[in-house]
């Protein structure tokens, strides 16, 4: 198959508002298909709203979003939830349902409106459970799973669905270190088969190794986006985070590691015991 | 132990083979229990003459049937069945719409005063002399009645997204004893006795007397809710999730909450019109079947309108029999069994009630 990079989603002054304040001004983001985009920057800074809004989950106050050439706004519901599936910050439940009829959920756009899903939709479902690992506890009530278990059943759930653009909002906020690895990589390879993810990611480190491109968004603006090593750097993250953090090659894969070293307006104390840690409000 | 084993590898099955073995046992139980209640009563009647009597009021030809078990068959014990089964049915299914878009399982017409809105409609229209008039305007002001109610109440626990279960039953506290002034005061001010027999009849739910017009004025608003909440059950799925949730999977959130509404309230106007407030069916059916079938509406939704036919047909058949040849009404009789349950489900959510 040979891939042209083409659009696949084109973003142009998306903006959403409240009566109070503006949360996103003005984002201009554009993505080929088989591209990995991170969105980075600090609690608040918008990266929610905007896969919010571009799931057309939030609807937006400015701007257009198109999708592969077409406008968001002319697609059906059910369109959109074929074409772009949104993994959420926090894996909401209900009491009751098993994780595999969580994972199910994903092919109800792709039946009628009174059609059961069949073996087809299962397997798909198992597959998608497989792929993530939650295939084991597939008969477990949601309410009994801890929350990155849950985190990873909506993982399935997305890929369960079938759509060209994964919208993923902290996917791996709630996973131990190895689950983290391994949905990122799970991620990649999907991308690599030529879908597109655009994801809010806190660890800096994770985003550098696995995303194509990285965006930097603080306070609803992009202050800058371009490939890992372009948008790590000290400058963009004093801006950005408002930290002092170095950044260094990683010896084995390469990609840019961020050492922080603490907020940008606070004096360095040079103990070796004080390699900061990444600062969370 | 067995018994459980049973019931979750039941559980595990796919939507549509729960349904194909669910709905039929359903069914045949629904039938069932309809053939022996229309056996019971004063007039002794045969089975085989119940099932010929029951066939030539259908326009079916079978043999013929002793003129009064006929009457009997076609003209008092069918018709109250059929009602009952229809009311059952009805609050089998708004009990479960509203729990599913309260996103709360205490929800019920009867607790959340939707039963009692439809009620202050019926009476109205009784009171004012409407339904002299025209024969439809008590279950439209029912429907009426029940819409209003409904969306009382979501208008005041459903602020801000997440409904506690405390604030939902408070506010169901509070529709119930307005409304319930509201029907105090309607008596009040009648000016003649003549309505106040049947007005009183709307304060406790109760099947006798049902006749063809109480099936005619039911069964077609029923069917259709019936219909609607079945093409959204499969949306109170993702709805339960959230709102973020059922959007991004393709679910017109306004649309599908306005049709579910529409549907619950026009179902329990219809039910409330023609049998008053029969307390506690919607409360108890699907949280009774969830336990066996799990929480898909897709299968809920329809088990439980039968199951709710199935409730009331059985209260009414006790309370047909339980004090011969006096009865209860039938109201009374789903409150034995659902106020307890009510109980046991406040005790048990104990902790989500009380945290607001």
């Amino acid at each position: 198959m040979t891939r042209l990079p083409q659009l696949e989603v084109d973003v142009h002054g998306l903006a959403y508002a409240t009566e109070t304040r503006t949360l996103v001004h003005g984002v201009d983001l554009c993505t080929a298909s088989g591209e990995f985009v991170g969105l980075i920057g600090p609690n608040g800074a918008g990266k929610s709203t905007l896969l919010r809004m571009l799931a057309r989950v939030l609807p937006r106050t400015a701007g257009t979003i198109r999708l592969r050439g077409r406008d968001l706004d002319t697609l059906s519901a059910r369109e959109v939830a074929t074409n772009l599936a949104l993994v959420p910050q926090t894996a909401p439940y209900t009491q009751g349902f098993h994780a595999v009829e969580l994972v199910l959920m994903g092919r109800y756009p792709h039946l009628g409106r009174l059609a059961a899903e069949g073996t087809a939709d299962i397997n798909t479902a198992m597959d998608a459970m497989c792929l993530t690992e939650t295939d084991s506890f597939a008969d477990r009530t949601l309410e009994t799973l801890s929350g990155g278990e849950r985190q990873r059943v909506f993982l399935a759930r997305a890929v369960a669905q079938h759509s060209r653009v994964l919208l993923l909002d902290e996917p791996t906020a709630n996973l131990d270190i190895l689950h983290q690895l391994k949905i990122l990589s799970l991620v990649r390879r999907f991308v690599d088969e030529g879908l597109t993810a655009i994801a809010a990611i806190h660890d800096l480190n994770m985003a550098s190794r696995y995303c194509d491109r990285l965006v930097a968004l603080s306070e609803g603006r992009i202050l800058a986006q371009g490939e890992p090593a372009a948008v790590l750097t000290p400058a963009i993250l004093a801006a950005t985070f408002g930290i002092r953090a170095e950044v260094y090659a990683d010896p084995v894969t390469g990609s840019p590691v961020v050492s922080p070293i603490g907020p940008a307006d606070e004096q360095v104390r040079t103990h070796e015991t004080t390699q900061g840690e990444e600062q969370h409000e | 132990m067995a018994g459980q084993h049973t019931l979750r590898a039941f559980r595990r099955l796919s939507v549509g083979t729960r349904l194909a073995i669910g709905l039929p046992v359903l069914s045949v139980l629904v039938l069932a229990t309809g053939l022996v209640s229309l056996r019971l009563g004063p007039v002794p009647i045969k089975t085989l003459e119940v099932v010929w009597a029951a066939l030539s009021t259908m326009g079916l030809d079978g043999p013929s049937v002793d003129r009064t078990a006929q009457l009997v068959i076609e003209q008092i014990r069918l018709p109250r069945i059929i009602v009952g089964a229809a009311v059952g049915l009805a609050l089998g299914l708004s009990g479960t719409a509203m729990q599913g878009l309260f996103r709360n399982p205490m929800a019920d017409p009867g607790i959340i005063g939707v039963s009692a809105g439809g009620a202050v409609g019926a009476v109205t229209a009784i009171a004012t002399g409407l339904v002299d008039l025209f024969w439809l305007a008590l279950p439209v002001f029912a429907f009426v009645g029940a819409a209003l109610a409904l969306l009382l109440v979501y208008g005041i626990a459903a602020v801000g997204g997440r409904i506690s279960m405390a604030t939902l039953l408070l506010a169901g506290v509070a529709v119930n004893a307005f409304l319930g002034a509201v029907i105090s005061a309607i008596i009040y001010l009648l000016p003649s006795e003549g309505p106040l027999r049947e007005i009183l009849y709307w304060l406790a739910g109760g099947l006798d007397s049902r006749s063809w017009d109480h099936v005619r004025i039911a069964l077609p608003p029923i069917a259709v809710g019936a219909a609607a909440l079945a093409l959204t059950a499969r949306d109170l799925n993702l709805l339960a999730l959230g709102d973020d949730e059922a959007r991004s999977l393709g679910v017109r959130t306004g649309a599908t909450r306005t049709a579910l509404l529409a549907a619950s309230a026009l179902v329990t106007g219809s039910a409330v019109a023609v049998s008053g407030s029969i307390a506690f069916v919607g409360l108890v059916t699907p949280h009774v079947l969830r336990l066996v079938l799990g929480p898909d509406h897709r299968v809920l939704m329809p088990m439980s309108a039968l199951g709710g036919a199935l409730f009331v047909m059985l209260a009414d058949m006790a309370a047909r029999t339980v004090i011969q040849p006096a009865e209860f009404r039938v109201g009374v009789l789903t409150a034995f069994v659902g106020a307890p349950f009510f109980v046991f489900l406040l005790i048990k959510n104990k902790r989500q009630v009380y945290t607001l």
